[in-house]
């Protein structure tokens, strides 16, 4: 594995690139372990205790919020705070603004949390956090924006590479779709609940077009600029097709403003917006497999290192796992699919696909890239690398065929009719067949927490590794300074 | 003008044409010259342009012929 010479930690600031990455795995630990817990919730019950701080309404909003702004956010900060460095031969902007968006950040995730466990929450998917957090998740995002604009104009290179332009439009579009699903009146100063400014259908219309915009710009696009970068440092050679990469960008970013639709088919939204949603998530399936064809044919010519390479197959294994979930989410945007598949297990399984299979898989494969340079050393164990991809991989496979199984089946027993017209099974028949799924999800989520406690072990040795190797070369260097001046 | 543009028979094919006519002008720009196509592919190699990492910069040399 390449090292970075000491003269890039000195050019470039690693520091808060660091502290990024550490938050990040510390937070997919938490947020995954509290997925699997409330996953164990709906397979047992008896797990809620009758204790109001841990059912399943209140952790939900603790897993999703950890995992995708607690993991995938601090993710998106260190990796792009390396890659605007990196490809622009510059260093960050400003350090204390870079600092301020660290702890801005955090602590928007922490408070979001603690609240949500007390039952403060605006109640809104993936929005939950209150006005306050709202208030300083903005200043933090604009700080962002400031940095890594600021960076980019101090690049030495007179283009900008395409990672930084997936890197731009996500932080563009988040702070777009923040502000605007977020516009709403506090009661007071000091009272945590505030009135959203939409009602009705279009609160619901504002709701989606912002949810489906975070899966497309913050769970996405960024994590494609990610791909961009470290698909092809970890391969050694470039990314296959530049001109693809610049059409896969402004197809994919012109596009998904316009599919939040699909999540309303079958509600009081109007027809045609919903059908508009349809079409525009069918045509997404080009930018998106382009992308994916791009990014996997960066190997052409040298597969083999997904024989020899782990932390290349954690990349390409991402990409598979994009690919699939990019077929599956416009397949489910039809209205005929959807009427079976919305409102069951189906949608959770895929979201999961996505979630687990491209987000989390290409940020361990990056971070696997990543740490040993930022530590300037190699990684303490290949082999637990192989370990954390194979039990990230197994739990992947149970939680989406089994929610596959529990979906399917829900969405078909829930309109099954008899020959007289009157429901074929009761409510609760659903919820019997759905036991088994459910605890095989539970089981997929074990595993996949295991690979990360795995890899939370590999990095800390890696890092621990790293102190104790700075510390003999400074005991070394001491030993010949003396040496020289006796 | 505006009372044409406010009728959404006429904006929906407006609309349309308009997003085409961009899409097909970035294909055309990013595609039909050869000479912008060979500098376009040159941004590939960005990543490798670290002048800290002597080992890749070999890898890039290399490629490079």
């Amino acid at each position: 594995m390449a090292h970075s010479a000491a003269a890039a930690t000195t050019q470039y600031n690693y520091d808060i690139i660091k502290k990024f990455a550490l938050m990040a795995l510390l937070w997919g630990l938490l947020g995954m372990s509290a997925g699997t817990y409330i996953a164990a919730e709906l397979a047992f019950p008896f797990l809620n205790f009758d204790i109001a701080e841990i059912t399943f309404g209140r952790l939900r909003p603790v897993h999703t919020t950890l995992v995708i702004f607690g993991f995938g956010g601090s993710a998106l900060f260190a990796t792009s705070y390396y890659v605007v460095q990196r490809t622009c031969q510059a260093r960050l902007a400003s350090d204390w603004m870079a600092n301020l968006t660290f702890w801005g950040w955090q602590l928007s995730v922490l408070i979001g949390i603690i609240g949500y466990v007390n039952g403060i929450t605006e109640g809104k998917e993936y929005a939950e956090f209150p006005w306050y957090v709202d208030l300083l998740i903005t200043v933090t995002w604009v700080l962002y924006l400031l940095v890594f604009v600021m960076t980019l104009m101090r690049r030495s290179q007179p283009h900008i590479y395409v990672a930084n332009w997936f890197y731009l439009a996500f932080i563009l579009a988040t702070a777009i779709l923040h502000v605007f699903r977020n516009l709403s009146v506090p009661v007071g100063l000091f009272n945590t609940t505030s009135y959203s400014l939409y009602s009705g259908v279009q609160d619901a219309m504002v709701q989606w077009w912002y949810g489906h915009n975070a899966v497309g710009f913050f769970l996405t696009a960024a994590f494609l600029g990610m791909m961009y970068y470290f698909v092809p440092k970890q391969a050694g050679r470039p990314i296959y097709s530049y001109r693809l990469s610049i059409i896969h960008f402004w197809a994919l970013s012109f596009m998904y403003m316009w599919v939040g639709g699909h999540h309303l088919h079958w509600t009081a939204l109007p027809d045609w917006a919903s059908s508009l949603a349809a079409a525009f998530s069918i045509m997404l399936l080009l930018p998106s497999w382009g992308g994916m064809i791009n990014g996997i044919m960066t190997l052409s010519g040298a597969w083999e290192k997904l024989r020899t390479d782990p932390i290349m197959l954690f990349l390409i294994t991402a990409l598979s796992f994009y690919g699939m979930s990019t077929f599956e989410g416009p397949m489910m945007s039809l209205k005929s699919v959807n009427a079976l598949s919305h409102y069951t297990d189906w949608t959770v399984g895929h979201v999961h696909s996505g979630a687990l299979g491209w987000v989390a898989m290409i940020s361990f494969g990056s971070f696997y890239h990543l740490i040993p340079r930022l530590w300037e050393t190699r990684l303490y164990s290949v082999k637990l690398v192989y370990v954390h991809f194979w039990l990230a991989t197994i739990g992947i496979v149970l939680y989406i065929a089994s929610m596959w199984v529990s979906g399917i089946g829900q969405g078909l027993m829930l309109r099954a009719f008899d020959d007289y017209g009157n429901l074929a099974y009761t409510f609760i028949e659903s919820v019997v067949f759905m036991h088994w799924p459910l605890v095989v999800r539970m089981i997929g989520g074990m595993f996949f927490v295991s690979g990360v406690v795995v890899m939370a072990v590999n990095v800390t040795m890696t890092i621990r590794n790293a102190k104790l190797e700075q510390a003999a070369l400074e005991a070394k260097i001491a030993a010949k300074l003396a040496k020289a001046g006796a | 003008m505006m009372q044409w543009l406010s009728n959404m028979e006429n904006t929906k094919p407006l609309a349309l044409v308009i997003f085409f006519v961009v899409f097909v002008g970035i294909l055309l720009y990013v595609f039909a010259n050869k000479k912008r196509s060979k500098r376009l592919e040159s941004y590939k190699n960005i990543p490798f342009l670290e002048d800290d990492e002597a080992g890749e910069q070999k890898d890039k040399d290399s490629r490079n012929g």
